[in-house]
């Protein structure tokens, strides 16, 4: 066994009804690598993010995770292992406070979920975990409203707070930008670039905006219609000229797209 | 935060206190009440022996005093029944119709085993009440909490119709009485509500207490911040990774649990069980309570219970049989004006007074 392999896929399909929305993709990940996956809408890169999490069974195909086949392991234990996953649809606790909602994911990993005969605030260290977490994303100065109070911006970065607090290994990130305004992204990039270099993390990131993926990544996976199209450095898909001629043009011009 | 890690003891208890106090005053007045009623409302006549305490006892056992306690006794068994279904809808999520069958399977528990048949003692029919509401409730928990909404609110219906129809059968009739129910059945002497009203009144308000404590610590507990997590949004709290199965079905059982000891203290007050007590209709008035109330909240389903209890009892006195068209018509103006209950529907309110005079003082510090 290869031990940089932190996941990789093999032969992964899923089907909905006749639609290929994954279509064989084997994808290997290093470990403490920024992998980016680039394509189109409806390219199935979110679905092939629910492979990885669990939120849903791959029609054929496998997933290895550390080396060990995890392709029926639900998605509750996944968590456990290891990955974690942010939303591209905002996807958090509505009507808990953003504390709570953080609090909440630092609590899953922990050993003290079953402990219903003691009192949730005696156990500090997820409190603190979680005020960290918002200080880290910006959030700091909010942690009592109520989730769903917040800004469209500041949800985004409570759906990357949620994510970090389980302190992972492997950060799913689906398109953590998506719909934010212009000037708060490069902070939220900031925050994944440092928890990457100071975190020995993996991250798998699906970005629409080339521009913001191109000096992040280590590499990049080019997918269309459920298949994987391409891979390689960023200079390399840069440089190749299918993606170049079918992609590379559209997504440029994609940078304003918000979803 | 760091304020509350770094404050000395005495002021941690100061904080305990004032968010207890309204309990404490609460409670302090229901354990005041048999001997305030007797002072005030009890027949003097019934005082035979001098002055003090034991004559007012002995008024407190009579006349209006008497009645008021019984009174009382109803709204602390009907609060118990709304704060454990509230633990499954307020807390947890779960829109359960047939919450009537762990109430009704407690009270015929309880009044079979102490029955004819049996002449279990009270501590040991109250024993099997529990363990057979742990059983029930795992069973149809783990049955229903397959299915989620309005299929879960189907399934629990149809599981309570089932023990609906078993207790109406005439099958069993030699257990259940059949369509008349059990009534009668010989309730310990000490322990007879006719006779020792005041009695009667402190042991609910035990259960009642313990019931609320347990409840409350359950709802605070890391256990039940992840009930109050897959009320809000249960693939998400799966994705960060709880097994919500498990939760839902913690919330199930304890709720079964003290739906069942209301039931059987409901059996022991009225010495009387119905097939009615299992009906939807029971699980309706419960769900009514709670939504009145407030849901996701303890206090909630007591002053529900509370006001739907006086309501019945007025509204009849006033309005005679047409009183549960007043009645109707009062609920769905509450569902109007106040649509997440009373307690939601003030606490909504104090937030955004809270919230306006905190940015009232940011704007005129110039912030
Ligand atoms: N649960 C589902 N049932 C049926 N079809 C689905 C389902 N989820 C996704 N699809 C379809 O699968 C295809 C891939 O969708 P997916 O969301 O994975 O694309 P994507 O690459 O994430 O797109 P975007 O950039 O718009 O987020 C789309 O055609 C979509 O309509
Ligand atoms: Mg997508």
């Amino acid at each position: 066994m290869d031990d940089s392999i932190l996941i990789e896929t093999r032969e992964l399909v899923k089907i909905f009804g006749g639609l290929r929305a994954v279509d064989g993709v084997s994808m290997t990940v290093r470990t403490q690598t920024l992998h980016t996956i680039i394509g189109p809408n409806g390219a199935g890169k979110t679905t092939f993010f629910n492979l990885l999490s669990g939120n849903i069974r791959p029609t054929s195909g496998k997933v290895f995770y550390k080396g060990r086949d995890i392709t029926g392991v639900p998605p509750y234990r996944r968590a456990h292992i290891g990955i974690g996953r942010s939303f591209q649809i905002t996807n958090v606790f509505p009507n808990l406070s953003v504390l709570e909602n953080v609090r909440l994911a630092a609590q899953a990993v922990g050993h003290d979920n079953y402990k219903f005969w003691a009192d949730h605030r005696r156990f500090h260290k997820y409190e603190e975990r979680a005020q960290a977490i918002l200080q880290q994303v910006g959030l700091a100065s909010q942690t009592n409203l109520p989730a769903r109070l917040l800004p469209h911006g500041g949800k985004r970065k409570l759906e990357l707070g949620i994510l970090l607090a389980s302190d992972p290994d492997l950060l799913l990130l689906d398109e953590p930008t998506a719909g934010m305004a212009r000037e708060e992204i490069p902070m939220l990039m900031e925050v994944i670039r440092s928890v990457r270099e100071t975190g020995k993390k993996t991250i798998i990131l699906v970005e629409h905006k080339m521009d913001l993926v191109m000096n992040v990544s280590d590499r990049i996976s080019v997918m269309h219609q459920g298949q994987l199209l391409a891979e390689g450095t960023p200079l390399e898909i840069a440089a190749n000229p299918t993606v170049q001629k079918a992609y590379l043009g559209d997504l440029y011009g994609d940078l304003t797209e918000g979803k | 935060m760091n304020e509350t890690l770094s404050t000395t003891t005495h002021s941690s208890a100061r904080r305990r206190l004032a968010q207890w106090w309204p309990y404490l005053l609460i409670l302090g007045l229901l354990v005041l009440f048999p001997l305030l009623a007797g002072a005030t409302i009890g027949d003097p006549a019934a005082a035979q022996d001098g002055a003090g305490l034991s004559s007012l006892m002995q008024r407190a056992e009579s006349g209006a005093a008497k009645f008021w306690q019984g009174m009382i006794i109803q709204i602390l068994i009907f609060a118990i029944f709304a704060m454990s279904y509230d633990l499954l809808l307020g807390y947890t999520g779960i829109l359960s119709f047939g919450h009537a069958m762990f109430f009704g399977t407690g009270g015929y528990a309880m009044a079979i085993l102490i029955g004819r048949n049996f002449n279990w003692s009270f501590g040991m029919a109250l024993l099997a009440v529990i363990l057979i509401a742990l059983a029930q409730s795992l069973i149809f928990g783990v049955l229903s909490l397959r299915v989620k909404g309005v299929y879960l609110a189907m399934v629990t219906l149809a599981f309570a119709e089932m023990f609906y129809i078993l207790a109406e059968a005439g099958d069993f009739r030699k257990y259940t009485g059949a369509d008349d129910g059990l009534h009668g059945f010989p309730v310990p002497g000490w322990l007879s509500a006719t006779d020792h009203r005041t009695r009667f009144y402190y042991l609910t308000l035990i259960f009642f207490v313990a019931a609320f404590l347990i409840i409350k610590r359950l709802v605070d507990s890391p256990t039940g911040k992840v009930m109050v997590a897959t009320r809000e949004n249960e693939h998400r709290a799966t994705m960060i990774g709880f097994n919500t199965f498990w939760y839902k079905l913690t919330a199930f059982v304890a709720a079964g649990v003290f739906a069942a000891l209301a039931g059987a203290l409901s059996a022991m007050y009225l010495v009387s069980v119905t097939p009615s007590m299992l009906s939807l209709g029971r699980t309706i008035d419960v769900l009514a309570m709670t939504i009145i109330g407030g849901m996701g909240t303890l206090v909630g389903p007591i002053l529900g219970a509370s006001i739907i209890q006086l309501l019945g009892y007025w509204l009849e006195r006033w309005f005679g049989a047409s009183w549960t068209l007043v009645y109707g018509i009062l609920f769905m103006l509450i569902v109007i004006f106040l649509p997440y209950g009373i307690v939601g529907t003030l606490r909504a309110r104090s937030f955004q007074i809270r919230d306006g005079w905190k940015q009232l003082q940011q704007t005129l510090a110039g912030k």
